[in-house]
């Protein structure tokens, strides 16, 4: 593989050349006030890199997942019109391809892995692909582990490539660029280059991943999850005593599953506004009681209970037994944000512990 | 969008081309629709079972059984009661009305494969007869398929029966059996009278190389089993359909499943036993 030594320097020439023909997203500094409280809380998440600002990677994960690049919120589907003189009335058609090219910079292992998990289930479906062929990813590497993480005990690595165009590692001074994909190679040449990594530095990236990797490692009582979970009766999990006690906690809030990466479950509902009609999709959530409900009146999982069950038994059983890997990397955003703080590595621990 | 694949979300525009008031409250209509493109329309097929969305642009969508047989051209029957948003504002429309139609979707009936060269007992209740009539009149149309077919039907009054011209039809027909139930006496009907679960139990169709299609109130189903499985039918060899709450009909949006299945891919006819496998989330 292709490795490119980089200082800051020459990051920032490379975004401000990408700037030139596409959007460049990063994670930045942002802050909202809170009228009632008077507040003003900082934070970081995806916003347009501009004006030589640099990518914010020593605070923790965004706080929003990259999931808004490719499942847009709402997403339109298709318009129409309900006018009368219209011969094409109410026949829905797609809106303009969005062809604007946009790269997504300074994104984690995790949240580079969730694109090519999401990418199971939507494999055939348009809108996602479409947004994904437009959108490259600069993934950059971890060096330190954010007290929610967990990305190892679901398959993931802390300087894992997957769903990467680019994957930068910072060393203490400097900056080593692998380019993964054909698009990555792409974006090289567009941001203008950089001399290739010398036999030193590569071997200097190599003992730093390793590092990493071993501080990853501490939770190894989650090692092999995967077969783990494979193996066991989808019934002796379904039927665990645990879930009513963690519904207890649960307020169906769906906080975790906004913020989940590879939560991607929608609605789709139409609007009609002066006459024109916008069929449109956006994230729903198995955590609430109407996303089940049937136009008789009946609900399968009309219990809470059922809804918790639902969200944490896709992630680690039905998913994997469809498709392979677990629809969870291990970021943490639902450990860090739940408002009655119920703990996924918790549920893992659970559910493998169940014979 | 179309550049880089199909789109499975874009219906085909179609026409509102009859409109039958099927039962005697109205809340039963079949709208007859013909797919506006002839090509589409030349090169629709599906398989008896599977059901489409019908789509009403500005109100959005419901997924329905398709009631007409793949040997039905040039049309498409759907029988809708009138329950949520979409079917309300369906049951208001008129012909000639423009809707959409997405699919076919689903798996359907395995009439062209576990179903072949057996003897078939269709059973249904209520509004549930639909995907099942499409089925009869498949295997009616490649009769010599299919050994004896028996159709067990009820409802709770003559008023409520699906169909009633077809059933007449059917009865005089002598390469099937029909037994059309109401659930009490009622004015100027001659037929049977009792429940459906009733009925199969004296009609006691053997298993012998045989599987029941059984569409019908989960209450009714429940007790239709006990007597079947008294005269030695299993679970392998019992058909039903689910009905769950579906958004994009593709196996993707999360709504309809059970446990790891899609009732929308995967299903919606699952054999008894492989539902025994499954939570009973529906």
């Amino acid at each position: 593989m292709k490795a490119l030594r980089l200082d800051q320097a020459d990051l920032e020439r490379w975004f401000a050349n990408w700037a030139k023909t596409r959007e460049v997203y990063a994670p930045l500094e942002q802050s909202s006030t809170s009228q009632s409280i008077s507040a003003t809380r900082s934070y970081v998440d995806w916003a347009i890199l501009r004006d030589g600002r640099f990518p914010v990677l020593d605070r923790g994960l965004p706080k929003s997942p990259i999931k808004k690049f490719f499942l847009p919120q709402p997403e339109v589907l298709f318009r129409s019109s309900t006018k009368k003189d219209d011969p094409d009335a109410f026949v829905l058609k797609e809106p303009e391809e969005q062809k604007d090219r946009r790269v997504l910079v300074g994104v984690r292992p995790c949240d580079a892995r969730s694109v090519e998990l999401n990418n199971l289930p939507f494999e055939k479906d348009p809108y996602f692909q479409s947004n994904r062929a437009r959108t490259a990813i600069v993934g950059f590497t971890c060096r330190d582990r954010c007290q929610t993480c967990f990305c190892e005990a679901v398959g993931g690595s802390p300087v894992g490539t997957e769903g990467m165009d680019i994957a930068v590692t910072q060393l203490d001074d400097l900056y080593i660029a692998e380019v993964i994909t054909d698009r990555g190679e792409e974006l090289v040449q567009e941001g203008g280059g950089a001399p290739e990594a010398s036999e030193e530095e590569i071997s200097r990236l190599k003992e730093s991943k390793e590092q990493v990797k071993s501080l990853f490692s501490s939770m190894s009582d989650l090692d092999h999850s995967l077969e783990a979970m494979k193996a066991k009766d989808l019934f002796a999990l379904y039927n665990a005593p645990f879930w009513s006690q963690l519904a207890d906690s649960c307020i169906n809030c769906g906080t975790c599953t906004f913020l989940c990466p590879t939560c991607y479950c929608f609605d789709i509902q139409d609007e009609v506004v002066k006459g024109t009609i916008r069929r449109i999709r956006y994230y729903d959530s198995c955590m609430f009681p109407l996303f089940t409900l049937q136009a008789s009146g009946n609900n399968p999982r009309g219990q809470k209970v059922q809804r918790v069950r639902n969200r944490f038994m896709h992630k680690f059983k039905y998913f994997p037994d469809r498709f392979g890997p677990f629809s969870c990397v291990g970021c943490g955003r639902c450990i860090r944000e739940c408002p009655v703080n119920i703990d996924i590595r918790e549920v893992l621990r659970d559910l493998l512990a169940v014979e | 969008m179309t550049s880089l694949l199909a789109n499975p979300y874009r219906p085909y525009p179609a026409r509102i081309d009859d409109i039958v008031i099927e039962t005697e409250d109205g809340n039963l209509k079949t709208f007859r629709l013909v797919l506006e493109d002839e090509d589409t329309r030349a090169r629709w097929s599906h398989i008896p079972g599977q059901f489409a969305m019908l789509s009403l642009a500005g109100v959005g969508e419901a997924p329905i059984g398709i009631a007409s047989s793949p040997t039905e051209k040039g049309f498409l029957l759907f029988t809708v009661f009138r329950a949520g948003v979409v079917t309300t504002a369906l049951h208001q429309m008129d012909v000639g009305d423009r809707i959409g139609v997405r699919g076919p979707l689903g798996n359907g009936f395995p009439v062209d494969g576990d179903l072949k060269g057996k003897n078939i007992v269709i059973i249904a209740g209520g509004f549930a007869f639909t995907t099942l009539r499409a089925t009869l009149l498949y295997m009616l149309a490649n009769r010599g398929d299919y050994g004896k077919i028996t159709v067990i039907y009820g409802a709770r009054t003559p008023g409520l029966l699906l169909y009633r011209d077809e059933l007449k039809a059917w009865a005089e027909r002598d390469d099937l059996d029909t037994y059309i139930t109401i659930d009490r006496e009622a004015p100027g009907w001659d037929g049977l009278v009792g429940f459906v679960p009733t009925v199969a139990g004296q009609v006691a169709p053997s298993p012998e190389n045989a599987a029941a299609l059984i569409c019908g109130p989960p209450i009714m189903i429940k007790f239709t089993m006990p007597p079947l499985e008294k005269i030695g039918w299993t679970n392998d060899q019992v058909y039903l359909s689910l009905e769950n709450r579906m958004k994009c009909g593709l196996g993707i949006c999360g709504h309809c499943n059970v446990g790891p299945v899609y009732v929308c891919k995967d299903g919606p006819v699952f054999t008894r036993a492989q539902l025994q496998s499954l939570p009973t989330e529906f």
